[in-house]
């Protein structure tokens, strides 16, 4: 076995009890990007290998002299490319901020700095994380590791894909409207949530504010939790992270005490979701109730108004957040305007891509004089209405289950073109953004030999029974061990 | 309520953004397609709703007006992302005639 196939959780151990070395790891990794990058794309910068192999020797040497062992001291790892970096070009997947050097690392950043972790690179995103396939990049589609002719979801989709081509060992992405759980789903990986205001914003670049969270891309539950462990907090540079009381969500992640009481809206098994990703997600709550835990089927009934009023509210922000990239002071400058205002229009006219143009004249539509009330205030409150369906939901019930997603992934190409059907992919992701809920995404099972994704929905702040739960059930489905077969270079490729 | 090229082209200058004549009638056609599914929300009575802007409490968070140093190598961090500067300073088209 490769080294680059084991989880995080297992390469620590094996850190730990001296069997492998912080270079090995490292070697390992870069040995398998170099063996099936082509085929996958998922990053936008690799970095130098000799810079991250120099950094696992001083990790190395930091253990050996007995430094207390982090959970993760030593595992290289991936940052989706809107998390700043330093030392690594932050893209955000666009053209606007090619080859751009942020002044500053991500408060994420530097607490998998801390904790020594080894940054390999930066993944592939649709631009400024619009978009559902990372066809939006404006560098190149990633390519889902199960069938290559296929789309690893979006927005988070390299991150996703490095992930199941074990490429990382874990990867950090982004969740505005489901940004992580969907390109889990899509490629067979764990994709997480947390509550709004858990991990801290500072140095993502913003989308929506309101609803954008730092999320994780694990090869299992276990990975989820101890990457948790080290990216949530409280700091003081994002005014909404909320002061309190950190917490271990890898410690005592096997056992959960009671039974769980979880709901199945109903709403979320009808028109519009293929009949094997219900059925996946339905043999994943029959194993729940092998283990005593009661699922009973509840109304979510505004469920579908959340899509709608999600895309009103995230074009809404992202107009807002958009607005900064000007020409002036960073990124893309469109050459030979004559005046400031054409310099204005033409570098956004130049830089952004078809996708963020569209969301952000949207957006500045439903916040233009004479809509604002039509459309902006008009999806404010039905973000209440979805907020008060949850509250209702989890005054008897711990968590709610659904699929991630209505289908399995789609073909490269295939809804491209048509905005609304793109926009569909996120029906049952956006409703935990609305409401700042913890969500996580789990593989349940495969159709067509596509990964189907199952999603738990928790109560606020309550990561560590949610991923308790989580972990159960991931170990009663079987799937987690399950690899996409990718051809390395060399090999004869047969598809 | 469908919205015209017209409209389309008034809130691309709204958002700073020129559009080719293909752009115009693409978006005119994408908008209305979306819109129309977002008139779905026209169905809900929300009168006596509230509106939620933000999930968590939110509240000012305030720190001492403490002067922090800015160093002579930060200025120079920035400024070399600049698409076009002069000496510590952007460098920008003429606003004034």
């Amino acid at each position: 076995m490769e080294l680059y196939e084991l989880t995080a959780c297992q390469a620590a151990n094996a850190l730990a009890k001296k069997e492998v070395t912080a270079c090995d790891l490292t070697e390992s990794i870069y040995k398998r990007i170099a063996a099936v990058e082509d085929k996958i794309k998922g990053f936008i910068t690799v970095r130098e290998k000799q810079e991250a192999l120099s950094e696992a020797v001083q990790v190395q040497d930091s253990l050996e002299k007995g430094d207390k062992l982090a959970s993760l001291r030593g595992i290289p790892m991936t940052l989706k490319d809107n998390i700043c970096t330093l030392n690594l070009p932050t893209t955000c997947g666009s053209k606007m901020l090619q080859g751009y050097y942020p002044p500053y690392d991500a408060h994420v950043t530097e607490k998998l700095q801390e904790a020594g972790t080894i940054l390999v690179g930066k993944s592939n995103m649709d631009e400024f994380a619009m978009g559902s396939s990372t066809e939006n990049s404006s560098f190149y589609p990633t390519l889902n590791p199960w069938n290559q002719h296929y789309v690893p979801g979006g927005s988070s989709g390299g991150s996703a894909a490095l992930v199941a081509a074990r490429e990382t060992f874990f990867a950090l992405g982004s969740d505005t409207g489901g940004s992580v759980r969907q390109p889990a789903s899509l490629c067979g990986v764990v994709g997480f949530k947390p509550t709004y205001g858990l991990v801290s914003r500072y140095g993502l670049i913003a989308f929506a504010s309101s609803l954008d969270q730092i999320g994780t891309l694990t090869r299992d539950v276990r990975d989820c939790a101890m990457v948790l462990d080290i990216i949530a907090g409280h700091d003081s540079r994002d005014s909404t992270s909320v002061p309190r009381e950190k917490e271990n969500y890898s410690r005592d992640l096997e056992k959960s005490s009671s039974s769980f009481r979880v709901g199945i809206p109903r709403e979320c098994f009808g028109q519009g979701v293929e009949e094997d990703v219900k059925k996946a997600v339905k043999r994943g709550i029959e194993k729940c109730q092998q283990i005593g835990t009661v699922i009973e089927e509840i109304s979510f009934p505004h469920n579908e108004h959340a899509l709608p009023a999600y895309y009103l509210v995230a074009t809404a922000e992202s107009s807002s957040n958009l607005a900064r990239y000007d020409g002036i002071q960073y990124g893309f400058r469109s050459k030979g305007a004559e005046n400031l205002h054409d310099l204005y229009r033409k570098t956004r006219e130049e830089g952004f891509g078809p996708e963020v143009k569209r969301r952000v004249m949207l957006g500045t539509y439903a916040l233009s004089s004479g809509y604002y009330d039509a459309y902006y205030l008009k999806a404010l409150k039905v973000r209440t209405i979805i907020r008060k369906d949850f509250e209702k939901i989890f005054e008897d019930h711990d968590f709610v289950i659904m699929p991630t997603s209505p289908t399995v992934a789609f073909a490269m190409g295939e809804k491209v073109d048509d905005p609304l059907t793109m926009y569909l992919n996120d029906i049952f992701t956006v409703p935990a953004n609305l409401a700042g809920l913890p969500a996580i995404s789990i593989p349940c099972g495969f159709s067509r030999g596509l990964p189907v994704g199952l999603q738990v929905v928790g109560r606020p702040f309550d990561e560590k029974r949610l991923l308790q739960f989580s972990y159960k059930l991931e170990s009663l489905l079987q799937v987690k061990d399950i690899k996409p077969d990718i051809a390395e270079v060399g090999q004869t490729d047969i598809s | 309520m469908t919205v015209g090229k017209n409209e389309v082209e008034y809130v691309a200058s709204l958002a700073r953004i020129t559009l080719s004549e293909e752009e115009k009638v693409m978006y005119t056609e994408q908008f209305n397609t979306i819109l129309e599914y977002i008139h779905m929300l026209n169905k809900l009575e929300l009168d006596e709703v509230e509106p939620t802007t933000h999930v968590l409490p939110l509240h000012n968070v305030l720190r001492k007006d403490l002067v922090k140093v800015s160093t002579q190598k930060i200025i120079e961090q920035v400024l070399e992302e600049a698409p076009e500067k002069e000496k510590f300073l952007f460098r920008v088209p003429s606003i004034i005639e």
